[in-house]
């Protein structure tokens, strides 16, 4: 070796890579998806594939226009795409699913620079552009097991639907909300995994079951309905929109549990989950700068020291 | 402070390996400045004739420690040397004669209480292993009327990969140990000590739990092998629970850090006179054939242990001082071995290369949680590049300690703990 490497410490890296992460909330999703698949049929898992294709091909198309290095192989924008298919009705149009995408992609992501610089979860943005340009077509609902288009309100709103069906999913709803125990596994996997830490899921579940109580909705009923599992597990836990310490993330989780109860309980929309994590995304930056670490033993500055600064 | 720490390969391929002498250097580059303090004034001149343990470089600054030669022979030159600081110093080429004669003045030291204690420690040119290499007499210079020290902390976690010379010291020397650690409980008037080894060195920790058996006042603490579990604030905190603070010494929490090394040292020397000439250094890494513990004369040339170790310079991509996450790059074979070096690694280019380009921070909050300090790297990142100081100061920056486990973990491979050191020359 002519010239050895001389580099600043340390000289080991752990293998954990931004794709590796998200590879690993990809695997996550897969039961939700498998689940959707059973309950919904072929449509809703190509719903779910043509969501993904389009969110990477729109990352990599911006990333040519825009001139920045190909980032679709972190797989951020493909899971994205998942998220964002997941929370669509199942016979949702391809096309209004691609308007969505395009907020999502594009408009959220890519014109703030990309990975990281987001302000907000860009499949929630997606998905609140399209709820609120075609709330038609996003509350047509189909019944599980059958194609048929129902006109049949779905649990949150009838409050009707038997517990055991909401957990296994046989209900009407979004592709991948209804069934809670295809997400809980995934939920458990990212925490054993340390993908996520549980903290903010279980703030944010933990808060609409004791305001429901208090508010005496059932609050079993409130957990399993909805997109509130969906939103909890893997979108309030979107490393980029969220608290970087586990009081944030607390405080986050609490956020949108109150925000999606009020909303539920008391707003003119049925459910309110997306809109409690895009408004909590958009403190978040907030509560980053209150929440700071307490370094070990650090001095509090003196009075003197704060005047002179 | 719960101490979680990360979790790190161990690579302890060393840890069953008896220390072995290497064959003699024909010659010997000895430092001026071995370590943080002022750096020493030569003693001798080239031409003359110096034996092992001639004290070769003095100085009368409190904060630096004398410099010994670890041959016998002739000085051949005095050269200038450039530290990786930047700075320079002298440096003595020693030829060795090959017969290693005992100087007359290694006589073992006159110690009867603690002034003369810390004397000696700082005529036997001790200093700690921690990188900088802190004098060992100034840890001991305490005064202990004013400020009593309860704990004397043994510092065995040796949390760096690959390093197995504390391990081997405690294998290999345990009484030793045992006995400098009692003489310094017995100086400073300390009631307990703490031997506090990782629990990834079962063999050492059995080994002192029966030579400490019937010591009532000296405790073996198994560590958790978690890193930087070795760290003095982090190995502190674990013996007795007392965190250090900011800008703190141990000893105003009543507290000594010693490395045990440095404790089986004292013992020898107190017994021998003979002073700080000769260092155990694991050999280790994978452009390294024969990995091994070594015992070498302080002043060695990297290049003899790398033949000794079966290494072919030209494979080897990477040299460390020290170890994987706090070790520095050497750029040079003929670097000489300091007294504060514990190790010697090489890698080939396999290992030595970052495959992982860097990508945009995702705000994922591992490095914040890897940060034994509990500081918040990504956000001094940002603070650093926007030449934000006060920003720096308000995360307190200074606490940082350069451990790397925030650049370890980091999925967007960015290089956190070298970012806190350009910091910190921004807020000087
Ligand atoms: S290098 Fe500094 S900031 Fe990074 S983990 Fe270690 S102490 Fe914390
Ligand atoms: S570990 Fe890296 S990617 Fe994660 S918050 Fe820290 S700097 Fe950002």
């Amino acid at each position: 070796m002519d010239k050895m490497i001389v580099s600043p410490s340390p000289h080991v890296r752990s293998g954990t890579t931004t794709a590796k992460l998200m590879g690993h909330v990809l695997l996550a999703l897969f039961p939700a998806i498998v689940a959707a698949t059973i309950i919904f049929g072929g449509r809703a898992l190509m719903l779910v594939g043509f969501c993904t294709a389009i969110a990477v091909v729109l990352e990599r198309i911006c990333g040519i226009i825009m001139k920045r290095p190909d980032t679709t192989g972190d797989l951020s924008a493909a899971v994205t795409g998942v998220i964002f298919a997941l929370n669509l009705p199942p016979t949702l149009p391809f096309w209004v699913a691609f308007i969505g995408l395009f907020f999502a992609i594009v408009v959220t992501k890519q014109l703030f620079g990309g990975l990281g610089h987001n302000f907000a979860n860009p499949a929630i943005v997606g998905r609140i552009v399209i709820t609120l340009s075609f709330p038609a077509a996003m509350t047509t609902w189909t019944e599980p097991f059958t194609a048929d288009v129902t006109t049949l309100a779905t649990p949150l709103a009838s409050k009707s639907a038997n517990m055991l069906d909401m957990f296994l999913g046989m209900t009407s709803g979004c592709i991948g909300e209804t069934c809670s125990v295809a997400l809980i596994f995934g939920f458990v996997y990212l925490c054993v995994m340390k993908i996520i830490t549980p903290t903010t899921p279980i703030a944010f579940v933990g808060t609409v079951a004791l305001f429901s109580f208090i508010a005496g909705e059932d609050p079993l009923y409130q957990v399993l309905s909805g997109g509130l599992l969906l939103g909890a597990i893997f979108m309030a836990t979107d490393y980029v929109t969220t608290p970087v310490t586990q009081l944030g993330k607390f405080i986050f989780g609490i956020g949108c549990g109150i925000i999606t109860c009020v909303i539920r309980f008391y707003g003119s929309y049925p459910e309110g989950v997306s809109f409690s994590i895009l408004l909590m995304n958009i403190v978040s930056p907030y509560i980053d700068m209150l929440c700071k670490t307490r370094p070990v033993g650090a001095k509090k500055p003196s009075k003197k020291v704060k005047e002179a600064n | 402070m719960p101490f979680w720490g990360i979790k790190l390969d161990h690579h302890k391929t060393t840890a069953d390996s008896q220390t072995v002498p290497i064959p003699l250097p024909k010659t010997v580059k000895i430092l001026m400045s071995q370590h943080m303090g002022a750096p020493c004034d030569l003693l001798v001149n080239v031409g003359d004739e110096v034996k092992v343990g001639q004290k070769i470089g003095d100085s009368a600054a409190f904060m630096s420690t004398p410099i010994h030669s670890s041959v016998s022979g002739t000085v051949k030159t005095v050269e200038d040397y450039l530290l990786a600081s930047g700075k320079v110093c002298k440096a003595v080429v020693i030829e060795t004669d090959g017969n290693q004669t005992v100087c007359e003045t290694v006589q073992p030291p006159q110690v009867s209480d603690l002034a003369s204690f810390v004397k000696a420690v700082k005529e036997s040119g001790c200093c700690g292993l921690g990188g900088a290499g802190f004098p060992t007499h100034i840890k001991l210079n305490v005064d202990i009327k004013d400020k009593p020290i309860d704990s004397l902390v043994i510092n065995a976690a040796e949390c760096e990969p690959y390093i197995t010379s504390d391990c081997r010291e405690l294998i290999e020397r345990p009484d030793d140990v045992i006995d400098g650690v009692e003489k310094v409980m017995k100086y400073l008037e300390i009631e307990n000590a703490y031997i506090c080894i990782e629990k990834n060195k079962p063999q050492a920790i059995k080994i002192m739990k029966q030579k400490t058996a019937d010591k009532k006042n000296i405790t073996v603490v198994s560590l958790r092998s978690s890193y930087p579990q070795g760290a003095e604030k982090v190995v502190a905190y674990s013996a007795t629970g007392r965190i250090i603070g900011e800008g703190e010494l141990p000893s105003a929490k009543g507290i000594i850090v010693l490395n045990v090394s440095t404790a089986g040292f004292i013992s020898r020397y107190l017994k021998t006179g003979m002073p700080l000439v000769e260092k155990r250094l694991t050999l280790d890494g994978d452009a390294f054939r024969t990995p091994c513990n070594v015992m070498v004369p302080v002043g060695t040339a990297v290049s003899e242990l790398v033949t000794f170790a079966d290494g072919a310079q030209s494979g080897i991509a990477k040299l460390l001082a020290g170890g994987p996450m706090m070790g520095m790059c050497l750029y040079d074979f003929s670097a000489p071995i300091t007294k504060t070096n514990n190790a010697i690694l090489a890698f080939t280019e396999k290992l030595a290369k970052n495959k992982e380009p860097k990508t945009a921070c995702i705000h994922c909050g591992r490095c914040v949680a890897a940060c034994p300090m509990k500081l918040m790297p990504t956000e001094l990142e940002k603070a650093y590049e926007a030449k934000d100081a006060d920003m720096l100061r308000k995360l307190k920056l200074n606490l940082c300690m350069n451990c790397g486990s925030c650049t370890y973990v980091c999925p967007a491979k960015h290089n956190l703990a070298e970012v806190n050191q350009l910091a910190k020359a921004l807020i000087r």
